[in-house]
């Protein structure tokens, strides 16, 4: 298939994935947020996503497709760019381009790391089972107590920092992204694209914001037990 | 004024290079880049030495000969100017100046600064140019075209087909090169109707070449000495998007 192989049809798939991907973590803040809401945010959130049943993992094949193309395609079509330039310039000085686009490989790798990490931590639990919501006792309505889980796990400095550094690589990666994809689907007349890169910064850092309250105000002990 | 020159110096293609040094002395600030680069062979040519060989033709940056990465920049980063268009008193005296070519898999490098840019040529014969019968010299006005849509072929065609957006790109990639190209053709009659085998062919031609992904560094268009937008690597998207599925 031409859109496999081609440099734009590849570039599309990139973009589309990604932007599905933001889709993902829109939903899932939103998610992560209700733990501001006590335990009967998150736990009633949780319980509600499990009871799902069988769409759960329909859900989450799409998702591993989702991402396994945007991460083959990703590291394939880096793996090309280093090749194309065998030699590099003694001096280079940048003009345009910014530190997030050039390290988008570096930070996409950083949260496949975190990823999985995350995946272990929250949803396979087995990097601290101590805390996970498998091994504490129900909540006062019988649901896994999934707010305990987190505040317990993120009153841990260490785990906090992975956090914290994951979604600092995030944002670095959306602040490529975001305008990137706007680029790739041809929404640029010219003078859009200022406006369009300085919203994609803006949506960047309202993630990282929203996403690093949680383990930040938890440290804080502005959410507890 | 006198500056110090770092200079590419590689005997062919298979050489492995190394920057020299060289002085320039007594250089007039209303010279241009290259009639400096003439002073400097002058002197190297009086010591029995070989000349900088670089890449030049008309000098009035219009033919897109002139192919040199100054201090890290593509045709020294001035906006909208070529080698030959720079001048020296943009310079200070004593300055260190680094010269090298363009530096790509697809451009190897033919001597010192030289380096052969058919791969663009390969990208324009894989449809760079309406292969349909278009008869005579058409009348003025016998196809009418709206302003906006001629305006918009005419930024596009004013790519030189230099290459500084390969050499400015940190992946090497010619994507506004073709996307000038496929853009100018795309909106005028006579170009749309192979439009959609144009997009594929030139950017696969491009990619066979061993130019790299365009990412969206955005260095191509800050890089152009003729400030070609990336606006027509969006339409290039566009006109791309319409071939899936065909």
């Amino acid at each position: 298939m031409h859109l496999t192989q081609s440099t734009v049809g590849r570039k599309i798939l990139m973009a589309v994935t990604g932007l599905l991907l933001v889709g993902f973590i829109s939903m899932h803040l939103l998610g992560n947020l209700s733990v501001f809401a006590g335990p009967d945010g998150i736990n009633a959130y949780a319980e509600h996503l499990h009871d799902l049943g069988p769409l759960v993992w329909v859900f989450r094949l799409i998702m591993l497709v989702i991402f396994a193309v945007h991460i083959t395609f990703g590291i394939k079509l880096s793996m090309e760019n280093r090749a194309a330039t065998p030699v590099n310039y003694s001096i280079k000085k940048r003009m345009k381009t910014t530190f997030s686009s050039e390290s988008m490989l570096y930070t996409g790798l950083i949260l496949l790391a975190f990823l999985i990490y995350h995946l272990l931590h929250f949803t396979v639990q087995i990097t601290n089972p101590e805390i996970s919501a498998a091994n504490l006792p129900f909540d006062a309505a019988m649901r896994p107590d999934v707010f305990s889980m987190v505040v317990l796990s993120f009153q841990k400095v260490f785990v906090s920092l992975v956090y914290i550094v994951g979604m600092i690589a995030l944002f670095l990666h959306l602040t490529h992204g975001l305008s990137s994809f706007v680029q790739t689907f041809g929404w640029n007349n010219g003078p859009s694209h200022e406006k369009v890169t300085l919203g994609g910064k803006l949506v960047a850092v309202g993630f990282l914001l929203a996403y690093v309250a949680i383990p930040v105000l938890i440290l804080a002990r502005f959410v507890k037990l | 004024m006198d500056l110090t020159l770092h200079v590419w110096r590689q005997n062919g293609p298979k050489d492995k290079g190394q920057l020299e040094t060289y002085p320039a002395k007594g250089i007039s600030p209303d010279m241009s880049f290259l009639e400096m680069l003439d002073e400097v062979n002058e002197e190297l040519i009086k010591t029995g030495k070989q000349p900088i060989v670089f890449d030049h033709d008309c000098r009035e940056g219009i033919c897109g000969m002139c192919s040199q990465v100054i201090n890290g920049r593509a045709h020294g980063g001035q906006e909208r100017t070529t080698v030959c268009q720079l001048h020296m008193r943009s310079f200070k005296d004593g300055d260190e100046v680094f010269i090298e070519p363009w530096r790509a898999r697809a451009f190897p490098i033919v001597k010192d600064l030289i380096v052969d840019r058919s791969a663009l040529e390969n990208i324009m014969q894989a449809g760079g140019y309406p292969s349909c019968h278009t008869g005579g010299v058409p009348d003025g006005n016998a196809h009418p075209i709206g302003k906006p849509v001629a305006d918009y072929a005419m930024d596009a065609a004013e790519c030189i087909g230099c290459g500084a957006c390969v050499a400015g790109c940190p992946n090497s990639s010619a994507m506004l090169f073709t996307s000038a190209k496929v853009a100018q053709l795309a909106v005028l009659p006579q170009g749309k109707i192979e439009a959609k085998a144009r997009v594929k062919n030139m950017t696969d031609t491009l990619q066979a070449e061993g130019f790299g992904n365009c990412t969206n560094h955005l260095e191509c268009e800050a890089s152009c000495p003729k400030g070609i937008s990336v606006k027509f690597i969006a339409k290039l998207n566009r006109e791309y998007m319409k071939t899936i599925g065909c």
